[in-house]
C-alpha cells in the first residue's frame, strides 16, 4: 500500500468530473446566503457536518468492503433531491471510469458491471480506495475534504473570491474534517453488523432545494 | 473559397484510445471542433450534418459554458434528430472538460453510440474558449480549430497549440474580410508557416460552397478509419 495514492486519489484534477459541480454554491451565491469568505466558510461547515458526514461513512463503509449494492441504496434514501441523485451517480461513473485506469481491480471491474450508469459516487470513491490500498478512514477523508473543496473552488469562480482567502476556509475546517472522518468512520465499521441502517443520514434541507431550483435555471456556470 | 493545400495530405495517423468497443465493434470516428467564441463552430457543425447525414450515420454532442444553446440551435434547426444531439456542462471551464478531465464527454459518446448507434461519426463540440484549448486524445480522433476572419487577421501568426497542431485549420467567415479588413493571403501564408504541412480551409459558411471542404476532409478521415 502506497501513501501516496491518497494524494493521488484526493487530488482535485483527479479526472473524474468533479469540476463541473459547485456543490450547491452556485444556488447559494444567487440566493444571496454566499457572499464572500466569512459566509463560504459556514456554508462549508454546513455542508461538511451534513451530506459530507453522509458521503464519508458511505466511502468508508464502502473501502471496509460492505456490499455496494446496499450502500448505494442507503445513499439514495439519504439524497431526496432526484437532481442530486442523478448527479451523485454521474460522478460514480466518471469516477469509476478514472478509478479503473489508475487501479485495475476485479472489485472496481464488478461494480462497473453491477452499475452500469453507475453508483453512488461515495460508494465508487470507497471500492477505488479499497483498489487503491488504502483503507476507510482514507476515503472518509476524501470524500469530507470534497464536500469543502468543491464549493471552495467553485466559489472562486463564481465571486472571483481571493483565491487564497477561499483556501484558508479550507485550511480552518481541516480539524473539523478530522472530527468528521473520525464519526464516519465509526458508524461505517457498525455496517458489518447492523446492516447500513448504521451509517448516519444527516441532511441539508437547502441543498436539496436549492439543486432542484437550479436545475432548471436556462443559464448557469455549473452542473449542479 | 479555398487558399489551403491540398487536402489529401494525411496528417498524423488516427489516434485514439480504444478504437473498439467492449463487444469488439469498431466504434464511430470521433472528431473535435474547438476554437474562440463565435468564430462558428456550431454553424459549421450544422452544415456538416446537411452535408453529411444523408450518407453517414451522426451524433453530436455540445459542450456550452453556461447555456444549452448551441444544442438548442442544432435541435432548432434540425440538422438531425434530437436523440442524435447532447449537450454536456462543463463547470465554468470548456477546456478542461475537453482536455484534462474528458469523463463527462466520453460518456456522452458512449451514451450515443448505446442509444442511437451504430454511429459512423461522432462530432463534439467544444465551448467557445482561448488560443491555447485543445482536444484530450483519449476523446477524440481527430480536431478541427475554428478561427475567423473577424477576429484579427493576426490570429494565425500568433500561432498556439489549437492554430499549429489541429488536424484541419478552419478560417471562416472570409466574405466578411473586406468590411473588417482583414487580408485572407497573409493569414494563408502564416497559417502555411504555423503548420507544418497540416491542412488549411478558407471558407464562408454565407457563400453556396459553404463546408463543403470541410465535409471532404471528414469523409477522407473516415474512410482512413473504417480502412
Ligand atoms: N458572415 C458570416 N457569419 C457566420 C459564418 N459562420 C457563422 N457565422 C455567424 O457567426 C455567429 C457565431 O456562429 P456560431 O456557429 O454560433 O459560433 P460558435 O463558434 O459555435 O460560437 P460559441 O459556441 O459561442 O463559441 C452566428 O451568428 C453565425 O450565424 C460565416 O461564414 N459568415
Ligand atoms: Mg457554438
Amino acid at each position: 500500500m502506497s501513501r501516496a495514492a491518497l494524494l493521488v486519489l484526493a487530488d482535485g484534477r483527479f479526472p473524474a468530473g468533479g469540476h463541473a459541480h459547485s456543490g450547491g454554491a452556485e444556488a447559494a451565491v444567487r440566493a444571496g446566503r454566499v457572499t464572500g469568505a466569512a459566509s463560504l466558510e459556514d456554508f462549508c461547515r454546513g455542508r461538511l457536518h451534513t451530506t459530507g458526514l453522509v458521503a464519508a461513512a458511505v466511502a468508508a463503509a464502502a473501502a471496509l468492503g460492505a456490499d455496494p449494492g446496499e450502500l448505494d441504496a442507503a445513499a439514495d434514501a439519504r439524497t431526496p433531491s432526484p437532481t442530486l441523485r442523478r448527479a451523485a451517480r454521474r460522478l460514480g461513473r466518471q469516477l469509476l471510469r478514472a478509478g479503473r485506469v489508475a487501479w485495475p481491480s476485479a472489485e472496481l471491474d464488478a461494480l462497473a458491471e453491477r452499475f452500469p450508469k453507475g453508483a453512488h459516487q461515495p460508494v465508487v470513491l470507497g471500492v477505488a480506495a479499497r483498489a487503491a490500498g488504502l483503507g476507510p478512514a482514507d476515503a472518509a477523508y476524501c470524500a469530507a475534504y470534497e464536500s469543502v473543496s468543491g464549493p471552495v473552488s467553485a466559489t472562486v469562480r463564481l465571486l472571483g473570491l481571493d483565491p487564497f482567502e477561499a483556501t484558508a476556509v479550507s485550511a480552518r475546517l481541516a480539524p473539523e474534517m478530522d472530527t468528521v472522518v473520525s464519526r464516519a468512520v465509526g458508524t461505517a465499521r457498525r455496517v458489518a453488523g447492523e446492516g447500513a441502517d448504521a451509517l448516519p443520514a444527516a441532511s441539508a434541507p437547502l441543498l436539496e432545494t436549492g439543486a432542484e431550483a437550479h436545475a432548471g435555471w436556462a443559464v448557469r456556470l455549473f452542473a449542479t | 473559397m479555398h487558399l489551403g493545400h491540398s487536402l489529401s495530405h494525411g496528417g498524423p495517423e488516427v489516434v485514439g484510445a480504444d478504437a473498439r468497443r467492449p463487444d469488439g465493434v469498431r466504434r464511430a470516428l470521433r472528431i473535435g471542433l474547438g476554437g474562440p467564441v463565435g468564430s462558428g463552430k456550431t454553424a459549421t457543425v450544422a452544415a456538416l450534418c446537411r452535408l453529411l447525414r444523408d450518407e453517414v450515420s451522426l451524433a453530436v454532442v455540445t459542450n456550452d459554458i453556461y447555456t444549452r444553446e448551441d444544442a438548442e440551435f442544432l435541435l432548432r434547426e434540425a440538422v438531425l434528430p434530437p436523440e442524435r444531439i447532447t449537450a454536456v456542462e462543463t463547470g465554468a471551464c470548456p477546456h478542461t472538460a475537453i482536455r484534462d478531465d474528458i469523463s463527462a464527454n466520453l460518456e456522452a459518446v458512449e451514451d450515443l453510440e448505446d442509444e442511437v448507434g451504430p454511429l459512423d461519426v461522432i462530432l463534439v463540440e467544444s465551448g467557445g474558449d482561448n488560443l491555447t484549448a485543445t482536444f484530450s486524445k483519449g476523446l477524440v480522433d481527430a480536431q478541427i480549430f475554428v478561427i475567423d476572419v473577424a477576429g484579427g487577421d493576426d490570429i494565425p501568426r500568433k500561432g498556439g497549440p489549437g492554430v499549429t497542431t489541429a488536424d484541419l485549420l478552419v478560417v471562416n467567415k472570409t466574405d466578411l474580410a473586406p468590411h473588417v479588413g482583414s487580408d485572407l493571403a497573409r493569414m494563408a501564408a502564416d497559417a502555411r508557416a504555423q503548420r507544418d504541412g497540416l491542412p488549411v480551409v478558407f471558407q464562408s459558411l454565407r457563400s453556396e460552397e459553404g463546408a463543403r471542404d470541410v465535409a471532404a476532409w471528414v469523409r477522407e478521415r473516415l474512410a482512413v478509419w473504417t480502412a
